[in-house]
This record gives C-alpha cells, sequence and structure tokens, in this order.
C-alpha cells in the first residue's frame, strides 16, 4: 500500500502545476491516501465492479430458534446506489375472499398465483423512487408492487384481480414475510456496504437468494446474486423428516407417547 | 421461554401452551369431554395452522383421556360394555365421515360446515342440557324428595331388538341405541376434528338415561380410541402431528385432567351439567359471533396443496 502511495505521487510532477501549488503538505498528504486507496482496489476488482458476501449462509433453524439476523457486507467500484432483494422459494398460494351470504361470511371468491416468493425484503441506501425510474425497478422485480405473481386460476372476473393481489401481498406482510418498507442499507465512504437481513422465527425454509443490484444513473451496472439456506438442523430436522418419511411409525409413536404420558401421570398422581 | 415447533414451522411460547394445556385438562377430567373444541379453536387463534391445530389436539387428547380414565376406573366410574359399543359404532361413523369430508372439500366449503356444525351443535346440546339441569336443580330445591330420574320412563326406544343389559349404567337397553349414538358422534369427529365428548356426554345422559358419573369415564375411555384413529390418519395422510406441541399440551393438561377428576367427584351431576351447558353455549355464541360479525380482513390466504 505505501509503495503504491509512493508510485501515485510519483505521477504528481505530470498534473497542472497551480493544482500542486495550491495543495497544502497536510492536504497532500491525505489525497496520496486516497489516490493510494483508489489505485488498490482498481488493481484488485477490475473486472468486478460489485463484491457482496453474506456473514453466513446458512440458518439453522434448532428448537430454540426465535428468528435470526445475517448481515451482508460488500464494496462497490465506486459511487452508486446498492439495492439488496431477499427472495424466498417460489410458493403456490390461493386468495380467498368472504362476501356476506344473508348474515353469514362465508368464502366464495378464490385466485390462484404461482411463482410468490415465500419470503421477500428489498433495501436500498435511499428511496427506490429517486434510484432509478418505475420501469427499471419492474424488471428487476424490485418492491412488492413489481412481484410478478402468475395468475393460475381465478374464479372473478378480471377487473377484481388487483384487490386479490394487494390483499396477498397485505397478508404476507401481516405475516412478517414481507418487508413494510424498504429497509435501510449502510453505505461507508461510497465504497463499502452493509445491511442487517432480519428473519423471523416463522421464516420459510427453502433455498434464498439475496440479489445485490448496483445502480448508476438509474440504471443497473452490475449484479450479483447470493444463495442463502435456511432449513432446519438438529432434533427439530430428524423429527421433520421423520414425520414425512415415515410417517406411519410416527403416527404410532405419538400415540405411543401419548398413552404413556397419560398413564405416568395417573400413575405418579395416585401416590400423591 | 420460546420454543420452536418442527411440524408447525413456528415458535411458540411453551409456558403459555403448558398453560394451556392445563385449562383444557381441567375441563377433560371434570366434565369427560376431551376438550378438543376448546384446544382447536386457541391454537388457531395463536396462529398454529388449522391442519396441525386438529392433529396435534388429537394426539393430546388421548393422554389426557387415558389419564383421565384411569383416575375415572378407580372409582368405579367407567362401563366397558358400554364403550365397547360406542366405540364400534364410533369406528364405522368416522369411516363415513372421512368420505363425507372429502365431498365437502371437493365443493370448496369445508371451513363453512366446520364452523355451522361447530355452531348449531353447541347451540342444541348447551341449550337442551342447560335447560333440563336448571329445572333439575330448582325442582330439587323446592321439593327436595321428589326426583324423576329417566331411568324408569318408558318411551319407544324400550322396545328395539338385541336387549343388553349394562350393569354399571343400571341399564337394560338395546344394544342399537350405543351404536347409532358412536356412529353418530364418530361421523361429527372426522368433519369437526375432535373428540366429540361434548355431543356424547349429553347423549350418553338423556338419549341413553345413563348416570352422569359413569358417563364421565365411559365417554372418556371411548375417546382414547377416536382420536387414536384421528392422530394416525392425521400422521400418515396430512403428516400434521407435531409431538413437540403435543408434548407441551400434555404435560398441562395430564396434570389438569388429574385435579379435574377431583373437582368433578366433588360436584353435583346437576351442577356438572350446568357448568358443561355454560361452556358450551359460550363456545357457541363466540363460533356464531365470528360468523356473522364484519371480518377484519375479508381476504384470507392459504398455500395451495398438492
Amino acid at each position: 500500500m505505501g509503495r503504491r502511495a509512493t508510485t501515485a505521487s510519483g505521477r504528481r510532477p505530470g498534473r497542472p502545476r497551480w493544482m500542486v501549488v495550491g495543495v497544502g503538505v497536510l492536504a497532500g498528504l491525505l489525497s496520496l491516501v486516497a489516490v493510494g486507496l483508489l489505485a488498490s482496489a482498481r488493481a484488485q476488482q477490475t473486472v468486478v465492479p460489485l463484491v457482496a458476501d453474506l456473514s453466513k449462509h446458512l440458518v439453522a433453524i434448532t428448537t430454540g430458534f426465535t428468528g435470526t439476523d445475517v448481515l451482508l457486507f460488500g464494496a462497490t467500484d465506486g459511487p452508486g446506489d446498492v439495492v439488496l432483494v431477499v427472495r424466498g422459494p417460489m410458493t403456490r398460494k390461493v386468495v380467498r375472499r368472504k362476501e356476506l351470504w344473508g348474515i353469514i361470511w362465508a368464502n366464495r371468491d378464490s385466485v390462484t398465483y404461482d411463482n410468490v416468493p415465500a419470503f421477500y425484503q428489498v433495501f436500498a441506501n435511499r428511496a427506490l423512487d429517486d434510484i432509478a425510474q418505475t420501469s427499471v425497478l419492474s424488471r428487476h422485480q424490485i418492491g412488492t408492487e413489481h412481484l410478478a405473481f402468475t395468475l393460475m386460476s381465478q374464479s372473478v372476473t378480471d377487473s377484481f384481480v388487483p384487490g386479490f393481489r394487494a390483499a396477498l401481498v397485505r397478508l404476507k406482510q401481516k405475516q412478517h414475510h414481507y418487508g413494510i418498507r424498504t429497509m435501510p442499507v449502510t453505505m461507508l465512504a461510497n465504497r463499502l456496504f452493509r445491511a442487517e437481513l432480519h428473519f423471523p422465527a416463522n421464516v420459510p425454509t427453502g433455498l434464498y437468494s439475496v440479489e445485490v443490484y448496483l445502480f448508476r444513473d438509474g440504471d443497473v451496472v452490475s449484479a450479483e446474486i447470493t444463495p442463502l439456506v435456511i432449513s432446519k438442523t438438529g432434533f427439530g430436522a430428524d423429527l421433520f423428516d421423520f414425520a414425512h418419511q415415515r410417517s406411519v411409525l410416527y403416527g404410532l409413536a405419538a400415540i405411543a407417547i401419548a398413552i404413556v404420558t397419560g398413564w405416568a401421570a395417573a400413575a405418579v398422581f395416585r401416590r400423591v | 421461554m420460546q420454543i420452536y415447533l418442527p411440524i408447525a414451522e413456528m415458535s411458540v411460547n411453551a409456558l403459555l401452551i403448558f398453560g394451556l394445556g392445563g385449562a383444557v385438562g381441567v375441563l377433560s377430567g371434570v366434565f369427560g369431554v376431551g376438550g378438543g373444541f376448546l384446544m382447536t379453536p386457541l391454537l388457531m387463534f395463536m396462529g398454529v395452522p388449522p391442519a396441525v391445530a386438529v392433529g396435534t389436539g388429537a394426539n393430546q387428547i388421548i393422554a389426557s383421556s387415558v389419564s383421565g380414565v384411569i383416575a375415572h376406573t378407580r372409582r368405579g366410574n367407567v362401563d366397558f360394555r358400554m364403550g365397547g359399543m360406542l366405540l364400534v359404532g364410533g369406528l364405522i361413523g368416522s369411516t363415513a365421515g372421512v368420505w363425507l369430508f372429502a365431498v365437502l372439500q371437493d365443493l370448496g366449503h369445508i371451513d363453512l360446515t366446520i364452523s355451522l356444525s361447530y355452531v348449531v351443535f353447541l347451540g342444541v346440546v348447551g341449550g337442551l342440557m342447560l335447560i333440563e339441569s336448571l329445572q333439575t336443580i330448582v325442582r330439587s330445591q323446592r321439593k327436595g324428595s321428589k326426583h324423576r330420574s329417566n331411568a324408569g320412563r318408558h318411551m319407544w326406544i324400550h322396545g328395539l331388538p338385541f336387549k343388553m343389559r349394562f350393569r354399571k349404567s343400571k341399564l337394560y337397553i338395546s344394544a342399537l341405541l350405543p351404536l347409532a349414538v358412536g356412529v353418530f358422534v364418530g361421523v361429527l369427529t372426522a368433519i369437526m376434528g375432535v373428540g366429540g365428548g361434548f355431543v356424547m356426554v349429553p347423549a350418553m345422559i338423556y338419549l341413553l338415561g345413563m348416570p352422569t358419573q359413569v358417563v364421565v369415564g365411559t365417554s372418556l375411555f371411548q375417546i382414547i380410541f377416536v382420536t387414536a384413529n384421528t392422530t394416525f390418519l392425521q400422521a400418515t395422510i396430512n403428516q400434521t402431528v407435531d409431538v413437540v406441541l403435543a408434548m407441551l399440551l400434555l404435560l398441562g393438561a395430564v396434570v389438569g385432567a388429574q385435579f379435574g377428576a377431583r373437582v368433578g367427584a366433588g360436584l353435583k351431576s346437576e351442577q356438572l351439567r350446568v357448568l358443561l351447558a355454560a361452556l358450551v353455549i359460550a363456545v357457541c355464541l363466540k363460533l356464531a359471533y365470528d360468523l356473522v360479525a364484519t371480518p377484519d380482513d375479508v381476504f384470507t390466504l392459504v398455500l395451495e396443496a398438492g
């Protein structure tokens, strides 16, 4: 680093004379450091304008799981806006609407959507509207209003569909699976960025993707996708697998446990 | 203290679940009802998916019923012969009920059907029981000596064939009666996802004319098998039995059921019936209100199965 700074200073005589004169000794030293940083960054990342990584790539859901935070950090090759999108595995959801039948509220119409991310949260260093135009955000499905759900089937006329779509997003937000607002990305010296990704206790399991976009002048100049696995581990995972793969045995075991517990309780209480 | 439920895929407060199990266990011991009609809605209210609430509730009820039956057997309050007849009917009924459930699901109104059956049955059963037991209490207070019992009355049901003697219940009636009650309750069990005790107990008292003290133990005896069947079906078909949740509920419930059986033994049967009727009517009114009241959100979201 120090050596690079020296080489940078070697170039200084080539600059206009008024500039060299105008800069004081202390300020000159500071600028040397800055130029040195730039040079070193350029030397290492000439091909990658954006790098990012997560503090962990596997979120293990254990018996004591109450939600977790994952740190996303990275660097860019210069000023720009950073937008993160955390997307859970795709699912198929049915939205039903209740209607008044006489005096009773009952489900009537329904719309089925496919390609519904089980989890969705956007992070940005400033308001999305300031970063890019709607068309750009829409192309990359940034923001809940731009999620491209696929309409599978519907029992209503087309005019009702927007209400169902809004309800889907709203209900997912209520479950804390979709972010209600854009969460912050902290920028350091226009170069480094970090964001705290929070996953609630009821987080859906599966393969997540964390997309990092670098915006300049309202357009995506670089993007990176980092995978994130959220899965059950330990006792909980074993139990889940047991319940799904050997369900007959699991059912019998559940009954046996219940009978033994009931019996044990009765025996204990007789002595008391 | 938070604990993660592997099948329900959510995190809950362990102490809250323990308390819920205990409260339902007391009811189970006092009244001989499994408590499923309270447990299932309460679990759903806490955010447990309905299918998991039904499957796990059934699993938990097995334990509190076993505990309760043992406590009642010691007091000689279980008519195994009657319980056996009810059970045979129950198994036939629940098989038919599973089929009916599938038909209703195809028609798309299973949720409404479940809620409506709760309201209708809880309302009718609770109302009749409340009126009858209050009348009994008033009558016994006015003229302590003149107490009318169902046992000696002659009705059309006594003309039915295949008569059997149920010594514990002090009855000599047709075997078809408990069988029919069993079938009917079995159908409800499959549709409503409960043990069926809240329908079974009044049916045994008013239809069969069994003494209240024997009714409770016998009902619990039959519920063990019905809920075991439900647990098995839910575990194998839907994988919705959460043993971690069930164990937490169990720990509370088995303790509660023991206390409940003692409390129940100290109460007069009329008082027991008034209390059960009040409870049943309260749940009925709550469910009826939910059906009629404007919902907070007219939209609901479900994961499409398959």
